[in-house]
């Protein structure tokens, strides 16, 4: 049980997937303007996750390792992956349109979202079995939530400041994450 | 001149990190040292220019309404292959870029270069976009791992710039040294850009 809170804890503080280990940073540089848009991407992402992490995994143990086909990990995962944001993408549409409106071009990008073809590659390469593996992707995805949370808190005070124009954007919101990043590394005293 | 022109717009004028900012993560995570930078850089122009051939060729016999699948599989195989020849002729490289080899799927630049260019123009002009956008992202990448290599560490590709005396800033080293080079440089494109009239 300590070791499923290990890496609860520590996907979510200590190697935050965006601000230490620089996965999903499109959504998080995209995304983060509005602190509503990115509790619902977050959550999107969290549910994505959670299942990839499921369904990679039972792939790569009980399809691709008995028949020894493991360098075909990076196309059959992929693959699943795009079916399930498909999914989500449906069920959203269905469930709640203004989400589906607010969430827009970053639904079906998160196809292409790094965070969960990495959490899937990721466990793996580690060796979690099943269960570790649905807790590593659920804890990197509220780890990914928390970082977009606050930077879109932060992005939404500094509408009301006025910023030297070359830093305008992208720089800016580069900078901010810059020293997000280096209190989250306060964390790793912790463990 | 249109060839050209298909070519050095990826160098600078689109340049894929510092004017349309693609495929952060890869630039952000391995640019520690300018030889990773280098590397993957090389690496992704790889895939780049062979998917954008293959999809070139492929435009008009794959239907429009399952295009996206098909590009990933084709950048998927690449990349595969790249993984593998990586790991066989650069073992040292391919365990410091670890897990971004496989996530080169995964860079918006090659699925926006399948989409954007490759599956209407014909196949010359696709590679040439290919190269021209590789390129540029392999000189973003290096350049940033060359200022973060030589504020973190005092050395450009290993070899020693700074001096003994040298106090470096180990923070350009770790996670968030990335964040704040990469975003003080694109401030520098910034001005550059305006001084230049590239918009």
């Amino acid at each position: 049980m300590s070791n499923i809170i290990t890496i609860f804890f520590g996907a979510v503080f200590i190697n935050n997937f965006v601000l230490s280990r620089f996965l999903g940073i499109c959504p998080f540089l995209g995304v983060s303007k509005k602190v509503e848009t990115s509790i619902g991407m977050g959550m999107a992402v969290t549910f994505v996750m959670g299942m990839a992490s499921m369904v990679t995994w039972l792939l790569e143990y009980y399809v691709l390792v008995p028949n020894s086909l493991e360098y075909l990990r990076t196309i059959v995962f992929i693959l699943v992956i795009a079916s399930l944001v498909q999914f989500v993408e449906l069920v959203i549409r269905k469930v709640s349109p203004t989400l589906y409106q607010a969430l827009g071009i970053f639904l079906p990008l998160i196809t292409t979202n790094c965070a969960v073809l990495g959490v899937a590659i990721l466990n793996i390469q580690i060796g979690y079995n099943l269960f570790e593996s649905i807790v590593f992707g659920v804890a990197a995805a509220v780890g990914f939530t928390l970082a977009l949370v606050i930077m879109a808190g932060i992005r939404e005070n500094l509408e009301l400041v006025s910023i030297p124009e070359h830093f305008r954007g992208v720089s800016l919101a580069l900078i901010i994450a810059g020293i997000l990043s280096i209190a989250f590394m306060g964390f790793q005293r912790m463990m | 001149m249109s060839l050209m022109n298909d070519f050095s717009k990826g160098l600078v004028k689109e340049n894929p990190v510092f004017r349309l900012v693609l495929g952060m993560c890869p630039t952000l995570a391995v640019t520690g040292l300018a030889i990773n930078g280098l590397g993957m850089g090389l690496s992704t122009t790889a895939v780049l220019l062979s998917s954008n051939l293959v999809i070139s060729v492929l435009r008009k016999a794959i239907p429009e309404k399952i295009r996206i699948p098909c590009f990933i599989i084709i950048i998927a195989t690449f990349v595969t292959i790249v993984d593998m020849l990586l790991k066989a002729y650069q073992p040292a490289l391919h365990s410091q870029l670890g897990i971004f080899v496989p996530l080169i799927v995964v860079n918006c630049i090659i699925l926006g270069r399948a989409e954007a260019f490759a599956s209407k123009y014909p196949v010359v002009n696709s590679m040439v976009d290919g190269l021209g956008m590789g390129l540029g992202f392999t000189l973003s990448l290096t350049l940033l791992g060359a200022v973060r290599e030589l504020l973190g560490n005092g050395t450009i590709f290993s070899a020693n710039i700074m001096g003994a005396g040298y106090q470096p800033f180990r923070i350009f080293s770790f996670p968030p040294g990335a964040f704040i080079a990469l975003g003080l440089m694109m401030a520098g494109m910034n001005i550059l850009a305006k001084k230049f009239k590239l918009e």
